[in-house]
């Protein structure tokens, strides 16, 4: 099992015949992804890697029973696709845009908890079932189907833990990034209880930075309600206040989002806090007890 | 991106928030003559981005032209030292004269985005003029709230209520209610993170007036307001920072000695985190990006070896999108561009990684190559304490 995405997810790509959608949605198709169709305002009839082009989500949906959404829309159009997903009736929006405006996604959040649809990102390399199906850009080889469940708010550091993990031969169900973005879709309380529920994942990974609470409301949620082992790790302990790294969403701002509050709420929620990047996949495999 | 008081206080005025007749000057000459044509008494102060001017002396009333005059001389191209600046200050280049303010009492007036509500808030506080952060930590009671919704909008029973909570004088609420209401629309017509107006002051007329303004614009909405991005102020930011900027690189200076160089924020993050866990410490955040070149990744790393605090340089690359030999090329040509004498680790893994390690190893340079990220940090760790002996 896994969570969100599984080999029967029939996925649409938003912005399939530009430069980037063609790129991934080759990529997709190679790490087993079930692609029903693809979507271009003013392109249907045409056909990217034997993927149908249609001009608007409803149409694809209409055709396909499309379930989940990946977004390749730049910047300025993004919230506007995110919207016209939900409207459609996808279950799975995935929007990778890195540098929405907050005050488009804002109301876009709103709409898509309307409609009873699951957001993921934005500013996310989306995510991977490993050996059944990808929604996003991450390097499909680094990993391995198996039993730990990811859930981060970087990039490239999800893929030094999953690189950490295969080589230590542990496997990922599913691993999940949500985004590095101030307003995003799911987050570690939602994801948490999925991975919990799923029989397949043994342990989690959750990946955090400095700025906002998510991690913790993480840590309540965690105290309460989930029993599988939990590995963290914080990124920022050393990130000056006031700076924003890299992400709009890695901020301290006014002594809250400090790497130390969050490290403090997850250890009293017995999570295993790494207390170097290099170490998380370690730690894993020491609760793991392997 | 943060903004002058004095440029604020223009966007204040375009959206009827009122504000007290001033002029923005940048020599002593013109603050006098702008003393004069506003009238005495006048507030003299010094525009730098970070707060707490008040205290470093840098806000000054005067009562006569030649106050005016001397506080000018003295604030005017010297650095002034705040809270928020750290120990160097910040270099005053414009001072606002401003017509002085008979104060009965003074709020704070704040909208900004609340992340965990996943909404816009305005917050309001009959503290005001003080550090807001310090009396929501003392007295979260002190601190009121109305959240908007996001497809609706802030409206106007909610700003109504909120000026009714603060306990303005009677004849204040209305005028507060339309005012509440303009720094909404602002908020939100100009992609703002933040608009700030601390203190709010009612006057011994019982009119409003905004005595200070800070406004922060989202990075990511400055792409529709063209007349916002003018209003950036580079000599306000660090240099070297200014040039990555320019070439498209995410460069923060930090003051510590190893310098780093790495694909994504977040491994960027923690990668300094790494070189502080090994008893070293940073000396900046730079994330070259998905779609770096090799032009960009030279660029990159000629501004880390142009910091002299720097001991050593980290490089530390998980290919993606971003591939390790177009990585490699990049550092190779900068280190024999700028003949780097620094000991410079590299820890390469992900796309492409057999060429660009190949690269690296048949440059004729002399690079520390780590197979994992606990070995790199190892030889971080030899090297600082190589140094130090």
């Amino acid at each position: 099992m896994s969570i969100l995405i599984n080999e029967k997810t029939r996925a649409l790509v938003q912005g399939i015949t530009g430069g980037e959608g063609r790129f991934h949605t080759e990529r997709m198709l190679q790490d087993g992804t079930n692609i029903v169709g693809g979507v271009t305002p003013g392109k249907a009839g045409e056909s990217v890697e034997g993927v149908p082009v249609f001009d608007s989500v409803a149409d694809a949906v209409a055709e396909t029973q499309a379930n989940a959404s990946i977004l390749f829309v730049p910047p300025a159009f993004a919230a506007d696709a995110i919207l016209e997903a939900a409207e459609a009736g996808i279950e799975l929006i995935v929007c990778l845009t890195e540098g929405i405006p907050v005050h488009d996604m804002l109301p876009a959040r709103r709409y898509v908890d309307l409609v009873g649809a699951k957001l993921l990102g934005p500013n996310t390399p989306g995510l991977i079932s490993p050996g059944q199906s990808k929604l996003g850009v991450m390097a499909g080889y680094i990993h391995k189907p198996g039993s730990i469940g990811i859930i981060s708010r970087s990039g490239t550091l999800t893929y030094e833990v999953v690189h950490q993990l295969t080589a230590l031969g542990i496997g990922q169900s599913t691993c999940v990034g949500i985004g590095g973005d101030p307003i995003v879709g799911l987050s570690y309380k939602e994801l948490l209880p999925m991975f919990e529920a799923d029989s397949e994942t043994e342990g989690i990974i959750l990946i955090g930075e400095i700025g906002g609470s998510a991690e913790e409301e993480a840590a309540e949620l965690i105290k309460k309600e989930i029993r599988k082992p939990v590995v963290a790790f914080i990124a920022g302990r050393t990130a000056p206040p006031g700076r924003r790294m890299g992400h709009a969403g890695a901020i301290i701002s006014g002594g809250s989002g400090t790497a130390e509050a969050k490290m403090t709420a997850l250890t009293a929620a017995e999570v295993t806090v790494a207390a170097s990047p290099a170490e998380i996949g370690a730690a894993m495999a020491e609760r793991l007890g392997r | 991106m943060k903004i002058h008081e004095y440029q604020a206080k223009e966007l204040f005025a375009k959206y009827g928030i009122p504000v007290a007749s001033s002029r923005a000057v940048t020599s002593v000459d013109d603050a006098a003559a702008a003393s004069r044509e506003i009238g005495l008494p006048v507030v003299v102060k010094a525009q730098i981005h970070a707060g707490g001017r008040g205290k470093g002396g840098g806000i000054v009333v005067a009562k006569d032209e030649a106050t005016v005059r001397e506080a000018a001389e003295r604030i005017l191209g010297s650095p002034l030292i705040t809270p928020q600046t750290g120990s160097e200050g910040q270099i005053v280049r414009t001072l606002l004269i401003e017509k002085a303010s008979a104060i009965a009492s003074e709020f704070y007036l704040a909208v900004t985005v609340d992340r965990a509500k996943r909404s816009a808030v305005v917050i309001a506080s009959r503290a005001g003029g003080v550090n807001i952060e310090e009396t929501a930590e003392r007295d979260p009671e002190a601190i009121l709230k109305e959240w908007v919704e996001p497809a609706i909008g802030l409206r106007p029973f909610q700003a109504s209520r909120l000026a009714r909570k603060l306990g303005l004088p009677k004849a204040a609420v209305r005028p507060a209610t339309k005012l509440i209401l303009n720094l909404y629309k602002l908020f939100c017509a100009e992609d703002c993170s933040l608009a700030e107006i601390n203190p709010l002051a009612i006057t011994e007329d019982e009119e409003m007036i905004a005595i200070d303004a800070k406004i922060n614009f989202d990075d990511s909405g400055l792409f529709r307001h063209p007349a916002n991005q003018e209003l950036r102020d580079l000599s306000e930011e660090d240099p070297l920072e200014v040039e990555a900027t320019a070439v498209n690189l995410n460069y923060i200076k930090l003051d510590g000695n190893v310098g780093c160089l790495v694909n994504g924020a977040g491994l960027a993050m923690a990668t300094m985190d790494l070189i502080d866990h090994v008893g070293a410490r940073p000396a900046n955040f730079l994330d070259v990006g998905g779609g770096a070149t090799a032009e960009m990744i030279e660029k990159g790393f000629r501004i880390l070896v142009d910091d002299p605090d720097v001991e050593a340089v980290f490089i530390n690359i998980f290919g993606g999108i971003l591939r390790c030999d177009v990585l490699a090329e990049g550092v190779v040509a900068a280190a024999k561009a700028v003949n780097v004498k620094l000991p410079v680790i590299v820890r390469l893994e992900g796309t492409n990684v057999e060429a660009g390690r190949e690269i690296l190893a048949n440059s004729g340079l002399s690079f520390r190559t780590a197979a994992d990220l606990k070995e790199a940090a190892q030889m971080v760790g030899d090297v600082v304490k190589g140094a130090a002996s």
